[in-house]
């Protein structure tokens, strides 16, 4: 079994977030970064399909080399090797692009992914890449078991869920609860010194979108307790401050 | 979803979610290398996930968790500086300082388990042990299968262990062990204890005794008020007899032990810092959420003065700690320097942990907040691996050149 695993290079849960430049560009200063939590996941699966199934693990990120202590991270929770794309991700469809072009020079029966980054939240990547690549893609995957040629997944849909068997190779956008995610430990972090991380320069590709700017969404307001008998206010309030009719 | 964290659900889980986050006043963290920062993160996300739900119950219920053995051997918190091949870590002793900053951040009693087994069992296997004695042992000591335990201290002789009792008397094939051993951590719960002890000559020598050996047992120690979620008790030694191979053979003389304490204490060092940091980052938090008089606690000069203080002292002992780690590395630390940082981190951490649990007013005084528990920990920590004014008569001495021990 080759498991390629994509992973994003993010800013922590409870980073604040501003942006600098007139707004055009996100402000890296004093932030946290960590693997994408969905990533995380199908990272944590990937390792187990691997104890179970055999095989080998590849992480990859398109990011420039300030992503390097998060790819580390991956490969001492448990990757073999890691490959980075050396350029700044700035739009879905070049990631996508980027991804597709490993996945055609590196034979994988599965490409784990996160359902979606927690940055710029597109989702979009995973379903981009199986279009590339000819191949089936599947998002948000909730369970994935291999049973030969075949993945047996489930996968969250609106008021349910959906049972599905699907031929390798694919591409799979994960969610919890596929697996659990892994903390590395101490030998997983000394080995990971070794391993090999490498750098490749992007293919060749056209930016297919611009940032005109960003903007931050308005500051959550206090709120007015109203006296329950005082339904006129209530009333005024809500149609000439918060202008909702 | 807050990824850092996350924590399962369990029974004796407390409803506070554990928002620690360590200052870093001066930058430090532009002194450890990418791997320190991956590995203490790694070990924050570990306490978070198996300790801080849980450390309440465990105290206030004086109960050892016995499943975080293997847990801690899972993480690799047992022996991090012992060489791969003996399943350890292979790590420096700045990456050995940050693990124990980060265990006792979550509890001292949590640190003491894994400071004995890493410094005080497997360190003394390692340094003074047969290269048998090493295979045997250490791999399993890492990996948490088994449980170690270090017996010096005895009923009579604690500031004193050169007076111990405990002998054993060469039988030819064998060596026979009497005596007895006080207040050993992990005791009840160890598979093997690596005991101090008197030959014929009264030099004294390390041997490993192993349980299920006729004639040892080790009673529980009740009724603790510190230190609840680490068990504690005795070594009870009659007529047991030691196999010939269980000794140590690499080092005699009270500077066998003693120099296995020199790795524990710089392991405390760092250790109490952690206690500390957790103190002031829950008294920074409340100073900010409390509202009296109409504002924040926070914004009265006497409570910033508390916290002004805290972490000024912190820093300066994050400075100290870092620098003597590269000592540790290179060899070059001294028993005195040693005693230096174990006694101020700890006197530190009581002083943080007193003042945090003030700025919490009433509130502090509960297992909802952990100073109450740091605090009455800490005065373990700062009687054991020699008593604070032991360590001050360590540096008299090393100042003057005159000993006021006796
Ligand atoms: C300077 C800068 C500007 C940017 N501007 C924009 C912008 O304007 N609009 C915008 O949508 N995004 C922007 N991005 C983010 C970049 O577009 C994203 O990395 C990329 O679009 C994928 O994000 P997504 O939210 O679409 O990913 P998703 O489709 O949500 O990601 C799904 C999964 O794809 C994989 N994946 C995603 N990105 C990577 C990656 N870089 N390497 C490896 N695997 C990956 C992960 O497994 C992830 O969980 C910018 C980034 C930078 C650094
Ligand atoms: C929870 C806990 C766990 C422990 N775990 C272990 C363990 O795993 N293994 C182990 O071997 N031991 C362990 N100890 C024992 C610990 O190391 C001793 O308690 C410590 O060394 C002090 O010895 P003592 O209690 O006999 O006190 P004493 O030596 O009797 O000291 C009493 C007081 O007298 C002072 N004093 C003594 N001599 C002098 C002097 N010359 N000048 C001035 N003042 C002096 C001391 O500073 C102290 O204040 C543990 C102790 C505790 C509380």
């Amino acid at each position: 079994m080759k498991i390629l695993v994509c992973i994003t290079h993010v800013p922590d849960t409870t980073s604040k977030i501003s942006f600098v430049d007139q707004d055009t560009v996100f402000d890296k200063t004093g932030v946290q970064f960590i693997i994408g939590p969905y990533d995380d996941y199908a990272l944590a699966r990937a390792v187990e399909l691997k104890e179970q199934l055999g095989g080998s693990i590849m992480a990859l990120n398109v990011g420039l080399a300030e992503t390097e202590p998060t790819i580390r991270k991956a490969l001492a929770i448990g990757a073999d090797e890691a490959i980075r794309i050396n350029a700044e991700p700035k739009d879905a469809f070049f990631v996508a692009h980027q991804i597709a072009q490993v996945v055609k020079g590196g034979d994988y029966d599965l490409i784990l992914m996160g359902r979606e980054s927690i940055d710029f939240n597109g989702g979009q990547v995973h379903g981009m890449v199986g279009e590339l690549l000819g191949i089936p893609s599947v998002s948000p995957v909730m369970h994935l078991d291999i049973e030969g040629n075949i993945a047996k997944l489930s996968r969250e849909i609106e008021g349910g869920k959906e049972l599905l068997e699907v031929a390798l190779p694919i591409v799979a956008g994960c969610q919890e609860p596929i697996a659990e995610w892994k903390i590395p430990n101490m030998r997983g972090i000394m080995s990971a010194r070794s391993k090999p991380l490498n750098v490749l320069d992007p293919f060749e590709d056209e930016q297919k979108t611009v940032v005109e700017n960003f903007v931050m969404p308005a500051a959550k307001s206090g709120i007015k307790m109203i006296d329950a008998d005082n339904v006129g206010e209530l009333v005024d309030l809500l149609k000439n401050e918060a202008k909702v009719f | 979803m807050s990824k850092t964290s996350s924590s399962p659900s369990h029974q004796m889980t407390s409803n506070h979610q554990d928002h620690f986050e360590s200052p870093d006043y001066y930058q430090l963290d532009d002194l450890l290398s990418e791997e320190h920062l991956m590995i203490r993160a790694s070990i924050r996300d570990f306490v978070k996930k198996e300790i801080t739900p849980f450390i309440e119950g465990w105290a206030e219920k004086n109960h050892f968790p016995s499943e975080i053995v293997s847990k801690f051997g899972m993480i690799g918190a047992f022996g991090p500086t012992v060489p791969v091949q003996y399943g350890g870590g292979g790590l420096d002793y700045i990456s050995y300082g940050l693990i124990m900053q980060e265990i006792e951040r979550g509890d001292s009693g949590m640190r003491s388990t894994a400071s004995v087994q890493g410094s005080l069992v497997m360190y003394p296997i390692y340094t003074y042990g047969s290269e048998e004695q090493k295979q045997k042992f250490l791999p399993k000591l890492a990996s948490g299968e088994m449980l170690g335990c270090f017996g010096l201290t005895e009923p009579n002789h604690g500031s004193n262990p050169s007076g111990m009792e405990t002998r054993f008397e060469d039988k030819g094939d064998h060596y026979l062990l009497n005596g007895a051993k006080m207040w050993i951590s992990n005791a009840p719960h160890a598979d093997i204890a690596v005991v101090w002890a008197k030959d014929e000559k009264g030099r004294i020598h390390g041997l490993i005794v192993e349980r299920g050996m006729e004639g040892f047992t080790t009673p529980e120690t009740h009724g603790k008020w510190s230190l609840r979620a680490s068990c504690t008790g005795e070594l009870v030694f009659s007529d047991v007899k030691v196999p010939k191979e269980n000794l140590l053979q690499g080092k005699t003389g009270l500077g066998a032990p003693m120099q296995c304490l020199d790795s524990a204490r710089y392991g405390i060092a760092w250790g109490a810092i952690g206690a500390a940091m957790d103190c002031y980052d829950a008294a920074r938090r409340y100073s900010l959420e409390r509202i009296q008089f109409g504002k924040p606690i926070g914004s009265f000069q006497l409570i910033q003065k508390k916290l002004a203080e805290m972490l000024t002292e912190i820093t300066k002992a994050q400075l100290l700690n870092w620098k003597l780690g590269l000592l540790m590395e290179q060899g070059k630390a001294t028993t005195p320097q040693i005693s230096m940082a174990k006694r101020n981190s700890v006197e530190v951490a009581l002083n943080v942990a007193r003042e945090a649990r003030q700025i919490h007013g009433g509130m502090g005084i509960t297992g909802e907040f952990p100073m109450m528990r740091h605090m009455m920990n800490l005065e373990s920590v700062v009687t054991y691996e020699g008593t604070h004014d032991i360590h001050l008569l360590i540096l008299g001495a090393d100042i003057t050149g005159i000993n006021a021990f006796s």
